[in-house]
Order: structure tokens, then sequence, then C-alpha cells
């Protein structure tokens, strides 16, 4: 049931997980950032968690192929999620 | 491969023994230990240097493999991959694609962390099918295996058919076994692992053809790259550009396909070469140290508290230094001057001598802050204080490092633009250095103390405020908001070379190298000394100079007319001397010059007297106060209450006090603003690598002290 609501919607990236939660990238929205996003190992099939929140909420930190990664909102948001 | 060459030669020696000392270039991620290695591996034998047109340095050093072999090591900037995203990263591509070049190294080695193999392992695969020789160094084995990383040396070798090296640079683990394989193995060739596609064959055998290239992944980075690569002539890039178009080369999508690509190889080759069994534990401690420096209320106290620690070493630590450094200099000139006489003696001693001590006395201050910056680097921290810091300072155009630069400012610029170092992208970096000046430093307490006594008087509210002390910091709260608003304004008005990205490894916490720490404070003083030090020298004898001579006999008539007045008043010895340094002053170079400025200051509501000082004070702020002592003949003592009493004498031609509110506060917001420092214009052209960010700096400063200035003096008259 779940999932088929998440279909609807089906606009989710990185910026709407909570913390502790995880997802699968879909695909990269820019194609300028998406290369630097894959050369840091954030490829369609990978797993990613939000691991925190700057203070001011900007940016995160998320964990991916084991390490962990910080980025800002607006680069978070072109990382789309299954 | 098919040529056949005389073999014996090429298995007896190594290849660049022909040419001299070989070269070898180290080149891996952020964060994988290369600064260690590179530490390691060369120790005290560093030299700075510069790639053309960038900020980095290039940092060079020898390392004796064996009694009889030495080579040469170059640190390149920390990259994520071959396809540079940063103006710094490009340094990579102009030395690994110009076979021609002067530094093409002979042999690289790749740090790679082996905790993190997938990610780092992405480069190392992008510079296999270079071909250039290469030796993987397995760094951080020891995190890996504690994280319960067990990688499988042999396989790995196998595969990508190089030397694997497991180490631990920070302890000096393996860097025995490298410099034996680098002795020995120069010439080994990685294992391909991307084959360029079918479709792509046209273009790549096109440049292959022009350039005399053969290979094939050279090729194909020349049209991703042919707009930056700085070998290349202008028919060369305008060959490639038409290629390009005409086969319709789609660069951003062709590199996301070869990125995957090469993921997918990786996966594989890890899938039999590295097992995991992760143990939880270590993770967790930086994640829960995380909560705590990182925290809404903790984190920014915390932050504040390292702050304090840092400005209060540059500011009061490094005092005793800066003291003994001062003193032994005026030591020294007072041997010189007793035993030796003459006009060269004088300009060796107050020129030169004084000069190299002005030098000298930024010295502590750099080696210490510097000491702070580098343990909050190594351990991590740093990356915490970006991370917390970047939504306030972007809004203003800088970056979340800004913050060191901007505090130290306090305390002085030199090493705060010196600090702005770690900042990678290049608009934020320059932004950061442009505005940190206007940050009151500790050259400017001096003129401020003595304005604020001369005309705001000591009246205590509530009982411990005291009014001179709020307008001192009022001071200090003017210079940072003028900082943050000429961010803002730079912001918008300079047009950004590289996209703004903050996708960075937030690295695990470590402690810290303290021979990392050590060799960056050495090179950071050196660096100083030898780049700025040269200019900040010239520029102060230059200065002594004009204030030492005057044209004619002008020296000798102002001695005359101060002894004639001194008899008339009944003068002392040392009040005729003060009043001959005065006579002289007035008569010098500088004092011609200060009488030539004075239409253009008088609007401020400053005669051709503050005209000298505003002269001589331009190498240093606090030269101010000195040059107001002669001219005045209050003498040597520098001492804030005679000086003020003097001062407070002082009558204008109506006879009324000529210091008076409006003009003190104009002169306190003149020096506010004004770029009245020629160490920092020095540090900043040696930071920019350019004349022109000191000038504009200099020209946007004084325009700035010039304006508000002369609205404080109307204001207030």
């Amino acid at each position: 049931m779940q999932n088929r609501v998440e279909e609807h919607i089906d606009k989710k990236s990185v910026r709407d997980l909570k913390i502790g939660e995880t997802g699968v990238i879909c695909c990269l929205k820019d194609p300028d950032m998406g290369l630097k996003l894959l050369e840091m190992g954030c490829l369609p099939g990978t797993e990613v968690k939000l691991n925190s929140r700057a203070p001011l909420g900007d940016p995160i930190t998320i964990i991916v192929n084991d390490y962990t990664l910080s980025l800002r909102l607006d680069e978070a948001e072109t990382i789309m999620l299954k | 491969m098919t040529v056949v060459a005389s073999p014996e030669v090429k298995e007896n020696q190594p290849v660049a023994a022909a040419r001299g000392m070989a070269r070898v270039a180290l080149v891996g991620n952020p964060n994988s230990g290369k600064t260690s290695l590179f530490n390691q591996l060369t120790g005290l034998n560093q030299k700075v240097g510069n790639f053309p047109g960038v900020t980095v340095d290039k940092k060079t050093g020898s390392c004796h493999l064996s009694a009889t072999q030495k080579v040469q090591i170059i640190d390149l900037p920390g990259t994520y991959s071959l396809y540079p995203k940063s103006l710094d990263e490009r340094v990579i591509i102009d030395l690994l694609y110009d076979k021609k070049g002067a530094s093409y190294p002979d042999l690289v080695i790749v740090t790679a962390d082996a905790s993190n193999l997938k990610r780092n392992l992405l480069l190392f695969t992008q510079l296999a099918d270079l071909k250039i020789p290469a030796i993987l160094a397995l760094n951080m084995i020891d995190v890996a295996e504690q994280e319960g990383v067990k990688i499988d040396i042999p396989a790995l070798h196998k595969a990508l058919g190089v030397p694997v090296i497991p180490m631990n640079a920070r302890k000096g683990v393996g860097i025995a076994a490298l410099k034996i394989l680098m002795s020995q193995q120069l010439d080994t060739i990685p294992t391909p692992v991307y084959s360029v596609p079918e479709s792509l064959k046209p273009v790549v055998e096109s440049i292959k053809s022009r350039f005399g290239i053969s290979n094939n992944y050279l090729a194909l980075h020349y049209a991703h790259q042919y707009k930056s690569l700085k070998f290349l002539s202008a028919e060369d890039v305008a060959f490639i550009g038409e290629l390009v178009q005409v086969h319709g080369f789609k660069s951003n999508t062709l590199q996301a396909e070869e990125t995957i690509a090469r993921y997918t190889y990786i996966n594989e080759l890890l899938l039999d070469a590295v097992k995991v069994e992760r143990v939880e534990k270590e993770e967790k401690f930086s994640n829960r140290l995380d909560q705590v420096l990182t925290h809404k209320i903790y984190g920014y106290l915390i932050f504040l508290g390292v702050l304090f620690l840092v400005f209060q070493a540059i500011f009061t630590w490094a005092s005793y230094p800066m003291d003994l450094i001062d003193e032994g200099v005026a030591a020294l000139n007072g041997l010189i001057q007793e035993n030796f006489s003459g006009p060269l003696i004088n300009l060796l001693t107050e020129g030169v001598i004084a000069g190299l001590g002005g030098v000298l006395v930024f010295v502590p201050q750099i080696a210490i802050l510097f000491a702070f910056i580098a343990i909050l680097e190594e351990t991590g921290y740093m990356a915490r204080v970006t991370f917390m810091m970047d939504k306030i300072m972007r809004k203003f155009g800088l970056n979340g490092k800004s913050v060191v630069p901007l505090i130290s400012g306090v305390a002085c610029a030199v090493p705060a633009v010196m600090s702005a170092r770690t900042i990678e992208n290049w608009k934020d970096r320059m932004i950061t250095i442009f505005v940190t000046p206007l940050m009151s430093c500790s050259a400017r307490i001096p003129v401020y103390t003595v304005l604020i006594a001369l005309v705001v008087p000591e009246t205590y509210y509530f009982g411990f405020l005291n009014l001179q002390g709020l307008v001192l910091m009022a001071l200090y709260l003017i210079g940072f908001i003028a900082a943050i608003l000429s961010a803002w304004l730079l912001k918008v008005v300079l047009k950004a070379r590289e996209r703004s990205y903050f996708i960075m490894e937030l690295p695990v916490y470590k402690m810290p190298r303290w021979k990392n720490v050590g060799l960056t404070m050495v090179e950071k003083s050196k660096t100083f000394l030898f780049e700025a030090g040269k200019v900040i020298v010239a520029i102060s004898v230059i200065l002594w100079v004009l204030a030492s001579y005057g044209p004619g006999d002008n020296f000798e008539r102002a001695e005359q007319q101060a002894i004639a007045e001194a008899a008339e008043l009944n003068l002392s010895q040392t009040e005729l001397d003060n009043l001959i340094s005065s006579h002289q002053l007035e008569q010098s170079y500088a004092g011609i010059i200060g009488r030539s400025i004075e239409p253009a200051i008088e609007p401020l509501g400053y005669d051709w007297k503050i005209g000298i000082a505003l002269i001589t004070s331009f190498a240093a702020r606090e030269v101010f106060v000195g040059t107001m002592s002669t001219i005045y003949s209050i003498g040597e003592e520098e001492n804030v209450t005679t000086i003020k009493e003097k001062l407070l004498t002082v009558t204008d031609k109506q006879g009324e006090p000529f210091f008076t509110p409006a003009r003190s506060f104009s002169l306190m917001i003149f020096y506010l603003f004004a770029m009245q420092c020629v160490s920092t214009l020095a540090i900043v052209r040696r930071e920019t690598k350019s004349w022109m960010w000191p000038m504009a700096q200099m020209v946007y400063m004084s325009g700035l002290a010039y304006i508000f200035a002369l609205i404080t003096f109307r204001a207030f008259s």
C-alpha cells in the first residue's frame, strides 16, 4: 500500500528523506551535477540513507557506499529516488 | 607495444634516467592521505612553486630511494576524477596529458583510501587507461582492517596489473616497500579498463593522427576537455571543436556512461577482492561525535570556543615571540649604530633591517594560526565547520570556511588571507580574501586607542559600560559589517569561473599527525618570508628613504631653524632633538608629498601634517602614531597619555583645538577602511597570483575610506 502511494508521487528525491530513512537512487536530474554525483558513487540503483542535517537544515549528509557525503539541499534535490 | 627498441636499455635503467631525475606524481582523492605520504617521502626537502594560472601551490620535493637514486615527487591537488570540476583540479590534466611537458611524470603513485576503495578506484581506472606507469598505494589499511574490510592484495594486483602496496602513511608503514618498488618498477603499465566505444572511433582517430597520440583514452579526453587544456594552440582547439560538432559528440552523456561503466567494472572486481565483515563500532564513534559537534546549540558553542582559542593564540600568545623579534631587531640595530656610522649604515639599520624585522614579526602569528588550521583540517573538524556555516555564509557569497579567515583577520590580515587557501571554490576564495582586510586588525588598535583617548570621554554607564570601550567595539562592528556587505556586493559583481558544489566527503574524525602540522607551519612561514617578504622589505625601504631624505639642503636648513627656535624658547636637548626630527620630517620627500596631497584630504578635515602620517603609515597602520609623535615633536616614548596631552594642545589656524571629535572620528573611520598595509597587499598578490587583486582591493578600500571619512567629518562638524 505504501508503495502505491509513492508511485503516484513519483517525484521523491533525497531532499525528501527523513533522518535515518533510506532510498534507492533512480536517476540524476541535473546533467552537470549528475556527473559529479556519479563520480562520488551516487549511481542509479545505489542505496542512500539520510544521515544528518546541518543545524540550519542545509546542507545534509547522506551515507552512500559506506561513506558519508555532504551536500546542499538543492544538490540533494537532483538525486531522484525510486 | 610492438615497437622493438633496444630491450637491454629499457630493462636495466629506469625510464627517465637518461633525462635527469625521474619524476613521480602523487594523485588521489581528497582525504586519501596524499599529504601524509608526500610528507613521509620528502620530509623537509619540499619546495613550493606555482602552477601557471591557478591558486594552488605546486609542491615538489625530492626523495632518496637508495643511496644513489633520487627522484622528484610532485604533489597534485586531490581529485575524484580526471574530469576536473574545479580550476585547481585542472592542473592535473594539464600535467598528465602533455607528454612533452617539462613536468610530465615517469610514474604516478595513486593513493587510495582502503576503507573506501570503490570510490577511490574510479580515479585509478581512469589513470590506468592513460597507460602511465603506476603504483597503487592502499592507504589507511589500518582503518580498513578496523572496519572489517579485508582486501585480497594479490587479486587486486593481478587484476590491475600494477604493484599494490598496503600502507599506513600516517605511521610510515609501507613507505620502505613503496620506495623499493619505485626504484625498480618505474615502468609497470596498468591493465586498461575501459575501451572507447566504437561510435567514437572517428573522433578519436582524427585526434590521434593530428596530435601523434597512440592512446585512445587520452585522445578521448582531448575531445572532452579541449577547451581547458592549456598546452593546445588556438588552431588545435578550433580543430577539435569542429570535429566534436561534426560527430555530435555529447560530452556530458558520454562522461556519465563512462563513469557508470567504470563503476560496474570496479564493483565486479571488488566483489572478489574485498570481503567486508562490518564492525559497526568505529563508524558510530564519528557519528556520535558529530551529534555533539554539529549540534544545534553545542555545535555553535564549541565552534565559538575553538575560534576564541585560535583568536587568543594569534592575539596573545604570538605577542611574546613578536616582542622578542622587535627587541632583537632593535638590539641589532643599536649594536650596529654604536659601532659604525654613515648614511649607508642608516639605510641598513633603519631601512633594510627594520623592514626585515617588519616581515619577521608576522611569522609567529602565521605559524600559530596554521598550526591550528592544520589540526582542524587533519582531525576532520574543518569539514564540520563548513557544514555548519555554509547556509549563513552562502547568502553573502562566502563559504563555510570563510569564517576562519574572517575571525583571524581581527588579529592580522596576513595569516588570515593565507588561511583562505582551504576554500576550494575560486570565487568564494577571492571574495574571502578581498573582504578579510576590512576586519579591524591589531595594527589598527594603536591608531584607535590614541584617537579615542583624544575625543571620547572616559565615562561609565551603569558602572561598567565604558564609553571608550563602546566606541572601540563599534569600530570593530563597522569593520565586520563592511566586510559582509562587500562580500555580498562582490557575489553579485564577480562572475563564477566554476560551478559551486558542496558535494564532498565528510571525513571520519582522526587524530592529527603532528608531523603534518609541523610541516604546514614551516611551509607557510617560509612562503610568507620569501614571497611576500621581498615586496614588504622593498616598500619599507622606499618609505624610509622618503621620510629620511629631502631635496637639496632642506635637512640642514630644517636643523638650523630648529636650533634657532630652540634657543629662543630655551628648550632642553631632548626637546631640541624632537624639534629637529619634526622639522626634518616636514622637509623630507614624505613631507613634500604630504603637503601636495593636502587639497585632496582637506575635505576630510586633515592638514598636511596628517597627510605625512598617511604617507608614512602606508606600509603599516601602526606607524601613524609614531609619525604623529615625530611631527608634533612629542618624542620617542609612545605613551598614550603623553601623546594625548600634546595633541590636545595643537591648534588650527583660527587658534581652535585641531583634534576635534569630527577630525578624530574621520581619522578613525579612514583607518578602519583604508588598505594601509603593504604586507597584506603583498600576501594577496602571492595568494591570488596576480597584481590585479591587491590593486583592486587598494582602490576599493581607499575609496570607502575617503567617502566614509568625508561623511563622518561632515556629520560631526
